[in-house]
């Protein structure tokens, strides 16, 4: 349990506004490590640093000691740090099969040429092979002909944490994941990233759904206003003054 | 059975179809092969989102290499009409540098300025392009014989045989490329870049990698005209031509590969046969646009869209695809 990702002293600035300010915390291996924060606190900010979808204007992410900050998003994804986008971003005009082969892209990279030539077979068996055990886990397993575009809500979001998970990831970067799903499919979500947990991948996860975060997670950092507020165990986090006060508003905020 | 009888039927139909023509429809049916392939091409990178208004001048950089290939360094026109694609084909990759830091509508103004670029280098430069008159006495294909058939290049249905080879195996090349991993990945890039790119694809390397095929292809086809007209110059690849390219891509539907083939097919046949016969050639610009104006209104689709009705439908999302591109 090294420090296996790391943010140190993380600040972006967008013109004059601070969206993330000095921002460290530490992310354990193989554990679910929530990001939470009132509207605005710069979570999903410091999600796309983390993700390459932004550089931060100072500051570093170490992943196993490597800088990562400033990278491209397919390069970040490459070194094993794979995310998930807010709302349904899929390929929605490809099949559900399809949509989970993109994410095959990392462990089975296409050859031209040797697609050419067809001498590719076992790549693309293999990369099938992946997709569908990925599409298994999500129990996606009945729609693989459908257009991704035609799925309910919830399963829409399965097949987003699917792709994602075809590539192998060590590290999933989860965007609110619980957003617009009854408490059903909630539960059935949880499940599954219990059972990722399981398979050895750290999640990161930006949430609003309360319930959710202090179910699932086994740290919880609190931001506030760009700035780290507090970090602890669930338990923890509900108690510290500091949280409920971000949350409901203390007379430091009032003014 | 099935399949190979109708390979079989449409080879032998390919390889008579000349014989029933005049010999100027014979010629028309050289550039309607050259064009096929040109328009194919086309339609690679359009698979991965980007529209190009340079493809026509592409094609002609390929000419012009080809062309000068033969005529300066003596290099024999087959290996030539290669080395005219890899030109076009490393050209691309050196405009993608400019041009992909542009996406969309900015992309397709971009290429047109580099395209019209290349062009105006041709006419500035007499040496050794040619100037506005361009290369002309280009080597023709020299003659040679299986056996069983003699190439006489003189000839358009020599020139059709051998035009036509090379063609489908490039066509093949094309759907090979399109039907495996590299081309789902072009679609990737095209619907959601940003996820794709999250999957780990490098999306600059892949545009660049569409746009370098697409020009490799539209290189050899030029090659292929160059090297039939014996003459290149910078008139021959301008803009117009290009509209008649967007035009057959979008008549005849960018979903399939053999949407743009329809169209190019058909639009020649109207052009060359109808138009022509009833002597209305010098309207050629103005009866595509209303052709394109009338398929974009009732056939938003193309022409591959009425294919598909009366082909069996495998899978919904294949023929829904580009719907709304």
């Amino acid at each position: 349990m090294t420090d296996f990702l790391e943010m140190r002293g993380l600040t972006m600035r967008f013109g004059g506004l601070m969206a993330v300010d000095g921002l460290s915390f530490k992310v354990a291996h193989g554990s679910i490590h929530g990001l939470i924060g009132p509207n605005g606190a710069g979570k999903t900010t410091t999600f796309n640093m983390m993700s390459g979808f932004y550089t931060p204007t100072s500051g570093q992410i170490l992943l196993r000691g490597e800088d990562i900050s400033g990278l491209a998003m397919h390069e970040v994804a490459r070194r094993g740090v794979v995310r998930t986008f807010q709302h349904s971003t899929l390929f929605a005009e490809l099949t559900v099969l399809e949509n989970a082969l993109v994410g095959t892209h990392m462990p089975f990279r296409p050859n031209i040429f040797a697609a050419i030539v067809g001498w590719d077979r076992e790549d693309r068996r293999g990369a099938e092979a992946r997709a569908r055990e990925a599409l298994e886990f999500f129990g996606l397993s009945d729609l693989v002909e459908e257009r991704a575009g035609d799925l309910s809500h919830g399963h829409q979001r399965a097949l987003g944490l699917a792709v994602a998970y075809a590539s192998h990831p060590d590290v999933m970067l989860l965007d609110e994941p619980f957003t617009g799903m009854n408490p059903e499919e909630t539960r059935q979500m949880m499940e599954l990233m219990r059972r990722l947990k399981a398979d050895g991948i750290t999640i990161l996860l930006v949430e609003h759904d309360m319930q959710a975060i202090m179910g699932l997670c086994d740290t919880i950092t609190c931001m506030s206003f760009g700035k780290f507020l507090a970090e602890g165990g669930p338990a923890e986090i509900r108690h510290h003054p500091a949280v409920i006060e971000a949350y409901l508003g203390g007379a430091r905020h009032v003014a | 059975m099935l399949k190979p009888l109708m390979f079989l039927f449409g080879a032998v139909a390919l390889i008579a179809l000349p014989h029933g023509l005049s010999f100027s429809q014979q010629e028309i049916l050289v550039f309607l092969v050259i064009n096929i392939l040109l328009v194919t091409s086309y339609r690679l990178l359009t698979l991965t989102g980007e529209w190009s208004l340079g493809h026509v001048v592409i094609m002609g950089v390929g000419a012009y290499a080809s062309a000068l290939l033969t005529k300066e360094l003596g290099v024999a026109v087959p290996v030539a009409m290669f080395l005219g694609g890899i030109t076009s084909a490393l050209l691309a990759v050196l405009l993608s540098f400019p041009l992909f830091r542009m996406k969309g509508f900015y992309f397709l103004i971009g290429s047109f300025a580099a395209g019209e670029i290349i062009r105006l280098i041709w006419k500035r430069f007499r040496e050794p392009f040619g100037g506005v008159r361009g290369i002309s006495g280009i080597d023709p294909m020299p003659d040679f014989s299986l056996g069983f058939y003699s190439f006489d290049f003189f000839e358009p249905v020599s020139y059709y045989y051998f035009a036509g080879v090379i063609v489908l195996a490039c066509l093949w090349v094309l759907w090979r490329i399109e039907k495996s991993p590299v081309g789902l990945t072009f679609h990737a890039v095209h619907w959601q870049d940003k996820l794709a790119q999250a999957s780990g694809v490098n999306l600059r390397a892949y545009r660049t990698l569409a746009f370098a095929i697409a020009s490799g292809f539209a290189g050899i086809a030029g090659a292929l005209q160059a090297h039939y007209v014996g003459t290149v110059n910078p008139n021959s690849f301008d803009i117009e031509v290009m509209v008649f390219v967007l035009t057959w891509a979008i008549v005849g539907g960018t979903t399939t590969f053999y949407g743009p083939i329809l169209g190019c097919v058909l639009l020649t046949v109207i052009n060359e046969i109808v138009l022509r016969g009833m002597g209305f050639e010098q309207a050629r610009p103005l009866i595509y646009g209303a052709i394109m104006i009338l398929s974009i209104l009732f056939l938003p689709n193309g022409l591959e869209s009425i294919v598909q009705k009366f082909l069996p439908r495998r899978s919904t999302a294949k023929s829904d695809r580009k719907a709304e591109a």
